[in-house]
């Protein structure tokens, strides 16, 4: 399948540091990929380079066909590109309902004037706002939800929530940067599902950042390793857990044959 | 080691209350209080503020006591209290007596010998050892006032509350009774500078009764309403809203010019506070440089329709304001295109500058040829309903042929017919993508940007119709007070409006209205208050911070949530 986005030897420093190093990455369109890595390998800082938070200094993005790396991220969001954030940053003093109608913001395009008068037209697209807005709501099993404030819902809920808001931009591409952070393995499971439901259903490309492995390995069809800000590996879940450079980032030199294996064992048994 | 603890905490907490209490005197707030009223030959405000301080003070020791020993010693409570409004009498008798040995006038001004006798009631020093009982018995007052009920805290709050408010009014009160002509009402109740005695036994124990009457059958006549057909309820809030509408517009008519000219800036405030609500409730963009746009409004209007030297054009008012608030519009447009880049503290920064900067400008002698430098622009033409005469020369006003909106109390009804406009654009804004983007962008930036939403253009369109309605007001008092000085325009415009947005509740339009009325209007009508506004003002900012930093009157969303909560809390119940 062609790829949805290529990112061309992509680099980002902070000062002397290089978060990001050369970084050449595809993702293939409708696939579900993963970015793993220990703390501090520069999966966040890539995730921000490819949305526009901070522009990359070296290298190229493109977004379908089209060079992204030089515009501001409201432009990228037009694009087709949505994300969540590894500690939810949702808008904590507005209604569920209102976060979702944020989300929508680019497919709505009445005028402040006409908005002050009140036109018809201004009626008749909030009210199918309102609409979308309840049945992303609904997609993301939080029903009945839209009129309580961001901040007084549940933590898996504001997960959830976080992505219907993404999932109002209408994405071709979504990334989801740690969506499983402090969630027990229920509410994981559910998780997995739901991402693959995303795909399936709506036919939107998924990258993901995640440490939770059962997640990681259970969905993804490809994975990329980064570690101090280089790729250090890619290829399939089995590819990856068998590469030694892997064990080793994660392990430790010492550790490395062992530990991983045992790992993989784990895993392959879940699977069966 | 628990009650030492106790003690020593009841002492520590009068001293500072006594510390406080001198200060107040120092600073000149008894003195001058006391030339008003609570009740009449009974209490005099200042007085009244000096007891409220040991009265605190014992209730403050009495809670620590209750959060040290729990609440089953109602004995140590009281004793907390007592000891603490003892310390802040005996600190005040000291300071009396004190004062009598030791001249330290040529330091503080208002340590005289008025005062001397103000805080002994008149009987000399000898007699000042009454401080240190009033002090210990108000401490008790305060004690026990935190051991009644729930119910019955709030039931005097109550009373409290509205007798001291009428008392500070009374003589607007007045007036507007001898008016209306109710004089013997009036006298009954009102006196010059305070409630009579029976006025103020009317009032608090007039809201103890309908507090006690609500508690009981406040229920039923709430389900009763909720109970009502749709028509019903609706005409039920109609006349609420006719009520309201006849009291705001015929106030200005029923009491006197000096009322009116005060009843005018408030409505002023208003606009502009709704205005500025847009910048900084909606976008949360601090603009402290809002004066700058006011003051280009002002002298838009100021050069389109004085009939003085400077006057350019000698349009009518309703040609000038639209024109005055494009051109504030514009001004927005251009200062803010460059500074909406940077964040938070560094806008607040910069705008500021901007506000000087104008001020410089109109008032420097550099362009003293086109705006009049000190002189300022005299002679704006007032509103005229109807046509206006052909202009004839300098200094002599066009004749309307109509109704002139000459005083302040025709003027009002300009203002408050701008402030509705503005209130309605705000609403309508509010409910509307801009205002979501806007609410987002106040949020988190970055999410918002991630979004989709261009943060220029949208904060832009903030600045700018802040910076439009701004020069609407700027408009309106430059033809409120027929003539405009670069003096006038100073920072503390700017600084009134965020802090009346601030009090009243941020993004919160009813907010904006009380936020105006506390701040604006109660300084303007209690001139002794005057004299300590932005002493009062900055106590005001620090105790809303700390017990209410949502605002006197919170945006809905705020409601709406702490009402689901109740909600729940029922459910758990």
């Amino acid at each position: 399948m062609a790829p949805i986005l290529t990112a061309k030897k992509v680099t980002k420093r902070f000062g002397g540091l290089v978060a990001v190093n050369a970084v050449d990455f595809e993702i293939p369109e409708k696939s579900i990929v993963s970015i793993i890595g220990p703390n501090g390998a520069g999966k966040t800082t890539f995730f921000n380079c490819i949305t526009g938070f901070g522009k990359c200094d070296e290298g190229e993005i493109l977004f379908e066909g089209t060079p992204i790396q030089r515009l501001r991220p409201d432009q990228i969001s037009r694009l087709g590109i949505s994300r969540t954030y590894q500690n939810i940053r949702l808008f904590a003093e507005m209604s569920a309902l209102e976060n979702i109608l944020v989300g929508q913001h680019i497919f709505l395009n009445s005028s402040w004037i006409s908005a002050v008068l009140g036109t018809p037209r201004v009626h008749q697209e909030e009210k199918r706002a309102l609409t979308e807005a309840q049945r992303l709501l609904d997609f993301v099993d939080l029903k009945g939800n839209g009129d309580h404030l961001a901040r007084n819902l549940p933590y898996g809920a504001q997960r959830r929530l976080e992505i219907a808001r993404a999932l109002a931009t209408k994405p071709k591409l979504l990334l989801l940067d740690e969506p499983s952070a402090g969630m027990n393995p229920r509410e994981t499971e559910d998780l997995t599902a739901f991402i693959r439901r995303l795909r399936d259903q709506l036919g939107i490309t998924i990258l993901l950042i995640e440490h939770h492995m059962r997640v990681v390995m259970g969905i993804s069809e490809n994975i990329t390793v980064l570690d101090y800000g280089e790729k250090i590996a890619e290829g399939t879940p089995a590819q990856v857990q068998s590469n030694p450079r892997v064990i080793e980032a994660y392990l430790g030199r010492g550790a490395a044959t062992e530990g991983m294996a045992t790992a993989h064992e784990r895993y392959t048994k879940k699977a069966g | 080691m628990k009650k030492e603890n106790l003690l020593w905490n009841a002492t520590k907490i009068g001293l500072l209350g006594g510390a406080i209490a001198i200060f107040i005197c120092l600073v000149g707030m008894a003195e001058i209080f006391s030339k008003r009223d609570v009740v009449e030959t009974v209490i005099t405000l200042g007085q009244f503020v000096l007891l409220a301080t040991s009265v605190v003070t014992g209730f403050t020791a009495s809670r620590q006591a209750i959060n040290l020993l729990g609440p089953n010693q109602p004995l140590s409570a009281l004793t907390a209290g007592l000891i603490a409004g003892l310390f802040t009498g005996l600190v005040l008798t000291l300071f009396v007596v004190a004062g009598d040995k030791v001249n330290i006038r040529a330091v503080f001004l208002n340590a005289s010998p008025t005062l001397y006798s103000l805080l002994t009631f008149g009987k000399g020093v000898s007699n000042s050892w009454v401080l240190a009982v009033g002090g210990a018995m108000s401490g008790l007052l305060g004690a026990g006032y935190l051991l009644l009920p729930e119910l019955f805290r709030r039931t005097i709050n109550r009373a409290l509350l509205v007798t001291v408010f009428m008392a500070l009014f009374s003589n607007l009160f007045r007036v507007v009774f001898i008016n209306q002509g109710m004089e013997q009402i009036a006298k009954f109740i009102f006196g010059q500078t305070g409630l009579t005695m029976p006025g103020s036994l009317i009032f608090f124990f007039g809201v103890i009764l309908i507090s006690w009457f609500w508690n009981y059958r406040g229920r039923q006549i709430q389900s009763g309403v909720a109970r009502l057909p749709k028509s019903g309820q609706l005409s039920l809030r109609a006349a609420t809203i006719a009520l309201i509408a006849i009291i705001a517009l015929g106030l200005p008519q029923a009491s006197g010019p000096f009322i009116a000219q005060v009843i005018v800036t408030v409505a002023l405030f208003i606009l502009m506070g709704l205005g500025l609500n847009i910048t900084l409730g909606f976008a949360g963009l601090l603009d402290l440089g809002f004066v700058a746009f006011y003051a280009i409004g002002a002298y838009t209007v100021g050069l389109l329709t004085s009939y003085g030297i400077f006057g350019l054009q000698h349009v009518s008012f309703w040609v000038a304001v639209p024109i005055a608030v494009l051109v504030a519009m514009g001004a927005g447009f251009v200062l803010g295109l460059p500074v909406l880049g940077v964040r938070g503290d560094y806008l607040a920064i910069a705008t500021l500058g901007f506000g000087e900067i104008v001020r410089l400008l109109a008032g420097s002698d550099f362009l003293a040829p086109y705006f009049g430098g000190p002189q300022g622009i005299i002679g704006i033409q007032k509103p005229c309903l109807g046509i206006l005469g052909p202009f004839l020369k300098i200094d002599v006003p066009r004749v309307c042929n109509g109704i002139e909106l000459g005083k302040p109390q025709d003027i009002y009804y300009v203002a408050v017919a701008a402030a509705l406009l503005i209130a309605f654009v705000a609403w309508r804004l509010r409910e509307s993508r801009l205002g979501r983007a806007w609410m987002a962008i106040r949020e988190d930036e970055d999410v918002a940007e991630a979004l989709g939403i261009n943060l220029i253009q949208t904060k832009l369109l903030a600045y700018m119709l802040g910076a439009a309605f701004a020069g609407l007001g700027g408009a309106i008092f430059a033809t409120l007070i027929g003539s405009i000085f670069a003096t006038s325009m100073q920072l503390t415009v700017s600084l009134n409006v965020v802090s009346l947005i601030i009090v009243g509740g941020m993004g919160s339009i009813p907010g904006v209205i009380v936020g105006a009325i506390a701040l604006i209007g109660l300084p303007e009508l209690l001139r002794e208050v005057s004299e300590f506004r932005y002493l009062l003002y900055g106590m005001a900012l620090i105790i809303m911070m700390l017990a209410k930093p949502e605002g006197l009157w919170p945006s809905q969303a705020t409601r709406r949530e702490l009402h689901h909560v109740e909600v729940e809390a029922d459910v758990k119940a």
